[in-house]
């Protein structure tokens, strides 16, 4: 059974091909990385399979159905979540309200209901408020519940991203560089919340530069190079792999030594 | 005062609708004449349309600079269709706003879809239209000349003259106010602003962009075609004169200065720039000069907006001077 299966997927940009035919697939249940240098087509790999670029060529399929240019709104019913390298948080809102947001397709969403405040939509939104601050407390951001969000620092709203995400109660997750930017101690708090998420049931592809991280937590790794496949296996097959060594470990961007 | 009671009271919905009600209720002690009973209900009519602008431009972050379209088609809407067709006036402001909604919809729905500013271009364009039509289809709206307009009838009473509509026009911007309250304070006015936060993000959370873009505009334009047929029946007449591209761009300041994404913000805005135009008679070669420069001011100096920034220095000051929390 496979949870993601992505078919000959390609993106080009402007000539180049960011992502050129990638074929993998991800099973339920686990942890998958994808690695691979700065412009290798990771965060292309998730804006392809979130919505946010139709493909030049190929299908994407997740839990059995041809999602392939599907809006991001109608994936994320499916069961499909992200969160973003360079960070999309509401700077108009509050952090609780980021998260509520996250909750939007689980909320009454009737507009005759919202503008005459009918069908108990102010209990609903003290519910959602709760449900949104036990995410937060989730991701260890309790201090931050009614600070607006342009407040906060940079590795909360990496946080708070997450508690987003979760938020929409996904079956798969993409995370896009969750400890980019992070200090060390952070950075093993996000390793602890990624294999309790994983515990939780949610699938997660993981793409993170920081290989302790990645070589934490994975069950699966796959090493993108200009867009294609370089390898592909558990952690230690893919450390093994003399394409990978020659390519990418031996070369200075192994080890998280650089940032996102 | 009991700590519930504070909570109720600090909240928009209660305290700032009960302080809103306070003020159209005390303002006739201080209104001599009809002259300035005109200006309250100008003032009243405009902060309809910027609240429910302020949905559009400060929640959602769309922008519209062709709403004064939107509260001509209303106020044409009712004079047309009493005096040509002798339809009923409460008939004619429904099909007014229901005719308004659906134009609104045909427009914004391809153009929604883009990501950028094409709906200010269309909606710019979409107003010029209007105004041309209004003027050169004289047959029907008395072209430049404008025509009258018949009273609102209520339970078979004739409603006239600047102490009745006064009181109804106060009536309709509480219930407008109270709905853009509501709203703003449900999913879908999180919806709203997170369009505005991040579309990216929005959509990954589930929100369908595109539709919520649809719906605040249609809803914008709905209430500002209402406002126009109440405005065309207070004042017994329609002209082209405010439904041209500059009484749009006046419509944008009011929600400007007043402060973005603050439904009092919409009112405040509204209110002062009815009024200050009043105050500045014999000025009115600069009017739109003086429009232009309050737009840039504000933008520059003063991004939020009066009510926003008002409300976070008050918040320092009580801050700073030591006040225990609440
Ligand atoms: N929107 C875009 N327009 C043009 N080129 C893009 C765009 N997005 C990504 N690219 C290009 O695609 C390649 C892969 O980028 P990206 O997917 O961001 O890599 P990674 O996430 O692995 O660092 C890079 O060469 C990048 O410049
Ligand atoms: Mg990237």
């Amino acid at each position: 059974m496979t949870l993601l299966k992505v078919e000959a997927l390609s993106r080009e940009f402007g000539g180049i091909l960011a992502v050129d035919s990638l074929h993998f697939e991800i099973a339920p249940g686990s942890i998958h990385s994808i690695i691979g240098p700065n412009g290798a087509g990771k965060t292309t790999l998730f804006n392809l399979v979130t919505g946010v670029y139709a493909p030049s060529a190929g299908r994407v399929h997740f839990e059995g159905r041809d999602i392939t240019g599907l809006a991001p709104h109608r994936l994320a019913a499916m069961g499909l979540s992200r969160t973003f390298q360079n960070l999309q948080i509401f700077f108009n809102m509050t952090a609780l309200e980021n998260v509520m947001v996250g909750l939007h397709l689980t909320l009454d969403r009737r507009l005759g209901a919202a503008l005459f405040r009918l069908g108990g939509v102010a209990r609903k939104e003290r519910r959602a408020r709760d449900a949104a601050a036990e995410l937060m407390r989730f991701v260890g951001l309790e201090a931050y519940l009614d600070v607006d969000a342009d407040a906060m620092p940079y590795g909360a709203l990496k946080g708070l991203e997450l508690a987003r995400a979760l938020a929409s109660k996904p079956r798969l997750l993409l995370l896009d560089e969750p400890a980019a930017g992070l200090n060390p101690v952070e950075t093993e708090e996000v390793a602890g919340l990624i294999r309790k998420i994983a515990q939780s049931g949610v699938t997660v592809v993981l793409v993170e530069h920081d290989m302790r991280l990645v070589m934490g937590v994975s069950d699966h790794v796959l090493v993108l190079d200009y867009g294609r496949k370089l390898a592909e296996g558990t952690v230690d097959e893919v450390r093994a792999n003399p394409d990978v060594i020659a390519a990418y470990l031996g070369s200075g961007a192994a080890g998280g030594t650089h940032g996102a | 005062m009991s700590q519930a009671l504070k909570r109720k009271l600090a909240d928009p919905r209660t305290g700032g609708l009960l302080g809103l009600a306070a003020v159209i209720a005390v303002l006739p002690l201080f209104l001599p004449n009809n002259f300035y009973y005109d200006v309250a209900i100008g003032a009243g009519l405009s902060a309809i349309v910027c609240v429910g602008l302020n949905l559009l431009i400060g929640y959602a972050g769309q922008i519209s600079l062709g709403h004064a379209g939107f509260v001509g088609l209303g106020a044409y809407s009712s004079a047309v269709l009493t005096v040509e067709f002798g339809w009923h006036p409460l008939a004619a402001m429904t099909a007014g706003a229901l005719g308004v909604g659906i134009l609104a919809f045909l427009v914004a729905r391809p153009i929604l879809r883009l990501r950028g500013h094409y709906l200010a271009m269309a909606t710019l364009g979409l107003g010029i239209i209007i105004s041309i039509v209004v003027n050169t289809e004289a047959e029907y709206t008395g072209g430049p000349d404008g025509m009258t307009v018949p009273s609102l009838m209520f339970f078979g009473r004739e409603l006239y003259g600047e102490a009745v509509w006064y009181w109804i026009v106060g009536a309709a911007l509480l219930f407008t106010v109270w709905l853009s309250l509501n709203l703003i304070a449900s999913p879908v006015g999180r919806a709203l602003r997170a369009v505005h936060g991040s579309e990216p993000a929005a959509e990954i959370a589930g929100v369908d962009t595109a539709h919520y873009k649809v719906l605040v505009f249609v809803i914008s334009a709905v209430i500002a075609s209402l406002a126009g047929s109440l405005g065309a029946h207070y004042a017994g007449f329609v002209s082209p004169a405010n439904v041209g591209f500059f009484r749009s761009i006046e419509l944008v300041t009011m929600v400007v200065l007043g402060g973005m994404a603050s439904t009092y913000g919409a009112v405040v805005g509204a209110a002062i720039l009815t009024v200050l135009p009043q105050l500045l008679t014999g000025l009115e070669d600069y009017e739109h000069i003086a429009f232009g420069l309050i737009l840039m001011l504000t933008v520059i100096f003063m991004p939020r907006g009066l009510v926003p920034s008002f409300f976070t220095i008050a918040r320092n000051r009580l801050a700073s001077a030591g006040a225990p929390p609440p």
